[in-house]
């Protein structure tokens, strides 16, 4: 066959067409439906936009209501918010085949010029949806404590792996009697040295830890 | 002696992973029409949907595979105006704005999988050409070329993915018995091969041919209009 001069040696490592000296930092949010993903990339959006250029990534399951719910608080201007319909499976978009998604990157940085950071909300799914390296740098997995206290012992590839683990909500702990100290050692048992951070996105601030998370990401990304 | 020879460099292995559903190119987040289908009452168990692909597959599948037939003869060609010209019937065979964006999404996205697992120039060259994506048959057909297959075997992958996508679509949307779907899909199979060689046939003469389902493409538009859906086609 023709082909068979081309060696993998000789084939493009890179299936994403954006210049990586150039291009922003991607870091992926996931978890459970409802755990607070996109209240923490709003809360991102307003602790870090005036010092990044910023855009944002959402994945819906069947409406495009999370990118609306950014536009309507008016985190970003609109062109710095994509939506990517997904298809009724929101792991498949983020893991098995991220091509709607890495266009979606693309194009934003292609149509604002050089970018910092971009985040990509995937769409509310299970303990098992991860994304793909092929599409971001890092990740962060979004639980909270109104499921009660046994999410991070239940553990699964998101609790484990990320890169960060926000347990949202603490705010409700007490109401569902959800007790913290059990899932900073559940966590730590899971995750070993990978960090958890604990959040109540109802209290002014209350996203700091998560940014500044993601200030010293940015930090090794530039100095890389 | 029966002849055991595999198709020369791996061409069947390829052409499998070409086929196959979890072949990273976008298909899984499109219907091909099924969804808008059954919101409308049209596809309600296996004997609906065994009548909406036998439908799907002669008409757009028919166009598509003959499209993709056409691009790889053209791929073998450095010159890409005639990649380009098989662009250009692909826009006049989809009157569905809707469906000709949904066509060139999908074509951006199975060129992005395509160029890392076989590069190519003729792939290049269509990525420079049509930045915002070239109609997915073209690609597909340029794929063929680079992964070194035949038009006929492009012609079949067009007909395969023109009642795959739809098929698995409807097992989500409504539940269905999966192992019927499957059966639906087995008893299609002599007529995806005969659609296969009608397309080739086509290709061959320069007579490409326009069969359009005008249901299609009146569902295709309503649904790209939806506020709320599973699939984004
Ligand atoms: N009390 C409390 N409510 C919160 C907190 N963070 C988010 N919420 C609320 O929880 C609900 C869900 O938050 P979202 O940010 O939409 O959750 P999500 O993970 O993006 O949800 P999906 O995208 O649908 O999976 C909203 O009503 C938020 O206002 C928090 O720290 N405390
Ligand atoms: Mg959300």
């Amino acid at each position: 066959m023709h082909r068979d001069h081309i060696g993998l040696d000789q084939a493009p490592a890179r299936h994403t067409y954006t210049p990586p000296s150039a291009r922003a930092l991607r870091i992926g949010l996931g978890g459970p439906v409802g755990s607070g993903k996109t209240a923490t990339v709003a809360a991102l959006c307003r602790a870090l936009r005036t010092e990044l250029s910023l855009a944002v990534v959402t994945n819906d399951i069947y409406t495009t209501e999370d990118a609306e719910f950014l536009l309507r608080n008016a985190v970003l201007p609109p062109e710095r918010i994509t939506a990517v319909e997904t298809g009724c499976c929101p792991h498949t978009a983020i893991r098995d085949d991220i091509s709607a998604n890495l266009e979606a990157v693309e194009d934003l940085e292609a149509s604002l010029g050089p970018l910092d950071l971009i985040l990509v909300e995937s769409g509310g799914d299970n303990l098992t949806a991860t994304f793909s390296r092929g599409l971001v740098d890092h990740q962060i997995f979004v639980i909270d404590v109104s499921g009660g206290d046994k999410i991070p012992r239940k553990g699964g590839p998101g609790v484990s792996a990320s890169d960060l683990l926000v347990v949202n909500k603490t705010d409700l702990a007490p109401l569902v009697g959800a007790d913290l100290t059990v899932m900073a050692r559940d966590a730590r048992h899971q995750r070993g040295d990978l960090p958890t951070v604990f959040t109540s996105l109802a209290a002014p601030g209350g996203v700091a830890p998560v940014a500044d998370w993601v200030r010293a990401r940015l930090d090794a990304w530039r100095r890389r | 002696m029966p002849d055991r020879t595999p198709a020369p460099g791996g061409a069947t292995a390829v052409l499998l992973l070409l086929a196959d559903g979890r072949f990273p190119a976008g298909g899984h987040a499109h219907s091909g029409g099924a969804e808008a289908a059954v919101r409308a009452g049209r596809i309600r168990d296996q004997d609906d949907l065994a009548a909406f692909l036998t439908g799907r597959l002669h008409t757009t599948g028919l166009t598509a595979a003959a499209l993709a037939a056409a691009a790889t003869a053209a791929a073998t060609d450095p010159d890409p105006d005639r990649l380009d010209d098989l662009d250009r019937a692909a826009d006049a065979r989809t009157p569905s704005p809707a469906l000709r964006a949904t066509s060139r999404r999908l074509g951006r996205q199975l060129l992005r999988a395509a160029r890392a697992a076989w590069p190519h120039p003729a792939l290049d060259r269509l990525a420079d050409r049509h930045p915002r994506g070239a109609h997915h048959p073209v690609v597909l057909g340029t794929t063929a070329h680079a992964a070194g297959l035949t038009p006929a075997q492009a012609a079949s992958l067009a007909a395969y993915e023109s009642v795959n996508g739809p098929a698995t679509a409807c097992v989500r949307l409504l539940g269905l018995d999966p192992y019927r779907v499957a059966a639906v899909l087995a008893r299609l199979a002599p007529e995806l091969d005969a659609v296969t060689a009608e397309a080739v046939r086509a290709a061959e003469q320069g007579d490409l041919p326009a069969a359009s389902a005008p249901l299609l493409d009146i569902l295709a538009e309503q649904h790209s209009t939806w506020k709320v859906r599973l699939f984004a086609s």
